[in-house]
């Protein structure tokens, strides 16, 4: 009896091929069984029933940009684009005067110029881009928008209004609170504990309480405490409000990020004599952010659509212009209200899935392969 | 590589080296306990370690030798005693950890390699941010002790791409950046698939022959035999027993020292 011993090693051979082609894909994707078959077929069905009035709505009998407001008017008429079309500058300037428009505007094409190169990996002078983009943009923004110097027509923040106001809420938000959120999260982790008391305190407290409670206060119940003839701006107030709210979330992502990070990353670091903002900079805090980049892309997202609370105490965000604009009887229509809320909602829905989708980019290539 | 005769004979030369140059304390442990909660889990621990010596802690699981070597650069805090390295002694003054952390380099069980750089850029980290040492100048260094480890082309790559004897070897080459006085080895082939442990530990015993001062807790024996000076054994959080290597298996005294010897020589 002798064991077997290989005399010829095995080639590597390419896989077999599957078969493919549309019916054997169906059959085995939607027709596979019984159940499978049923529900296929009840989902098609919902679709016929479903697509074609809210085609027929949105595009089909639609009234086009440039229509009149009488075609709105007739009797089973779509979306009233027309409406909206006449009132967009209202949704993205809001109040701000007309003559002015290429402030804000300088402000769009500024912050896409120097976004979008910050936001694609291969560009270089990453650096510089940054310091343009959360140092100078802000500045530049300020003074371009508020006015005031340099010749510029003084525009209150009382007049700022629609997209661009929420997209100033949204991303002062959303980059504020990333570093906040940071050193909290730290704080939260630290073995001092008047630090850790601190923001474990404030953590809690912000959590705690809804948003719309938080903009309530600070706006009615903030200058009730200041002495007499103080006035903080009320957009400012409004963003002081956003960001620490939304850093009180940031800080709770980050934690469970910093907590997936294996003490033996901790313990590496030290004995190389790193010290401890070095470990967390280095090594700790680019893997935990990584972990949870799609926790804090959850939270930029439910940022971006919480902005539109901004307008209960009175600022005009993208969402607050569109509802003001639905008392506009010189559009009255029966559709006009709807359409402008789709416009809304499109509006909403490109920005957050844009965001969805680069979160998605990064987590990919960020990946380098590890899985321990 | 040399064989292992060769370097016995090497080690010999050494030892007599050593007993003439023996005025360089790196490590002295003095009456050193430590808790973790009530349990106490090392108990009057007295070691002196030489400049240029190489020592292996043995010992069955839990006999607290991995803490050991960890309070040699304060991973883990003692709680009574002294522990003194390089001639700084461990307090929780933060500023004298650093500074002991520099000059003791620490490779691990599992690498702990920084898994999102690039080797080169683990091997660079440090030198750079802790040193001050300029990039390019750092990765001048870094690239030759990944020739020393054998391992030069792999520089570009991360950690996740590389086999866990090579994940090994760069962090002995990380912690060899820093040009540390010291080495410590906390079982650094226990993680280690059977055939990918003789890499390691060949990168080992070349360091050794370099007179690096080593302190490895391994259960390899064969490598205990081959280069170490001393051998360490403990056991319920104490030293048991401590003798060159070949009184240590020849002639082992205390009865639970047989006993592991019995259990892992075959």
């Amino acid at each position: 009896m002798t064991g077997f011993v290989r005399t010829e090693l095995e080639e590597a051979r390419p896989a077999p091929r599957r078969a493919s082609g549309f019916l054997l894909w169906a059959r085995k994707n939607l027709f596979s069984n019984i159940t499978d078959s049923v529900l296929t077929v009840l989902g098609i069905l919902f679709l016929l029933w479903a697509v074609p009035p809210l085609f027929n709505f949105v595009l089909g009998h639609a009234v086009l940009p440039g229509g009149t407001v009488e075609e709105c008017r007739a009797p089973g008429a779509g979306a009233c684009w027309a409406y909206v079309a006449a009132r967009v500058n209202f949704f993205i300037y809001g109040f701000y005067p007309v003559d002015e428009y290429w402030r804000p505007n300088l402000v769009f094409a500024l912050g896409a110029v120097l976004l979008i190169p910050l936001l694609m990996p291969k560009v270089p002078f990453k650096r510089t881009n940054a310091l343009l983009f959360f140092i100078v943009l802000p500045i530049v923004t300020y003074f371009l928008l508020n006015g005031g110097v340099f010749g510029l027509r003084k525009v209150p923040t009382e007049q700022w209004g629609g997209l661009l106001v929420t997209l100033i809420i949204s991303l002062v938000g959303i980059f504020c609170s990333i570093p906040i959120g940071i050193l909290l999260a730290l704080g939260r982790q630290s073995k001092m504990p008047v630090i850790k008391t601190l923001c474990v305190m404030f953590i809690e407290l912000w959590r705690a309480v809804p948003l719309i409670t938080v903009l309530f206060m600070a706006s009615i119940m903030l200058p009730l405490f200041l002495p007499q003839g103080t006035t903080i701006d009320k957009l400012l107030r409004a963003l002081v409000g956003v960001t620490l709210f939304s850093s009180a979330y940031m800080a709770e992502v980050i934690r469970g990020g910093l907590q997936a990070i294996p003490r033996g990353q901790y313990e590496a670091g030290a004995s190389l004599g790193l010290g401890y903002w070095q470990r967390m900079g280095f090594i700790v805090l680019p893997q935990a952010i990584k972990h949870v980049i799609p926790g804090i892309v959850n939270n930029f997202i439910s940022l971006f659509k919480d902005t539109s609370l901004v307008s209960i105490v009175g600022i005009f965000d993208l969402l607050n212009t569109i509802q003001a604009a639905t008392s506009d009887t010189n559009w009255f229509s029966p559709t006009q209200a709807i359409t402008g809320y789709l416009f809304a909602a499109a509006i909403y829905w490109i920005f957050c899935f844009s965001m969805s989708r680069y979160s998605m980019y990064m987590e990919r290539r960020l990946d380098t392969g590890h899985k321990r | 590589m040399s064989d292992i005769s060769s370097t016995v004979v090497d080690r010999d030369i050494d030892r007599q080296r050593m007993t003439v140059s023996q005025t360089d304390v790196a490590v002295e442990i003095i009456g050193m306990h430590k808790w973790y909660g009530d349990f106490h889990v090392l108990r009057d621990i007295n070691l002196k370690v030489m400049r240029g010596e190489r020592i292996v802690i043995a010992g069955p699981s839990g006999s607290g030798k991995s803490t050991l070597i960890r309070c040699i650069n304060r991973l883990e805090e003692h709680q009574q005693g002294q522990i003194i390295v390089n001639g700084t002694e461990l307090t929780s003054d933060l500023k004298r950890v650093d500074e002991v952390r520099r000059e003791v380099g620490m490779v691990f069980q599992h690498f702990n390699l920084f898994p999102h750089l690039t080797i080169l850029q683990n091997l660079t980290l440090a030198p750079i941010w802790v040193r001050g040492i300029p990039k390019v100048q750092a990765e001048e260094t870094a690239m030759m002790y990944l020739e020393r480890v054998k391992i030069p082309e792999q520089a570009a790559k991360f950690p996740g791409q590389l086999s866990g004897g090579q994940q090994q070897r760069v962090a002995i080459a990380r912690s060899l950046c820093m040009n540390p006085q010291i080495m410590l080895f906390d079982e650094p082939t226990s993680a280690l698939d059977p055939e990918m442990v003789k890499e390691v530990l060949e990168v080992m015993i070349s360091l050794a022959e370099s007179g690096m001062t080593m302190l490895c807790v391994t259960h390899e024996m064969g490598f205990a035999r081959q280069v170490a000076n001393r051998v360490i054994f403990m056991d319920q959080g104490q030293i048991i027993e401590e003798n060159e290597p070949d009184a240590f298996f020849s002639n082992p005294q205390h009865e639970r020292t047989k006993l592991f010897l019995s259990q892992i020589l075959h």
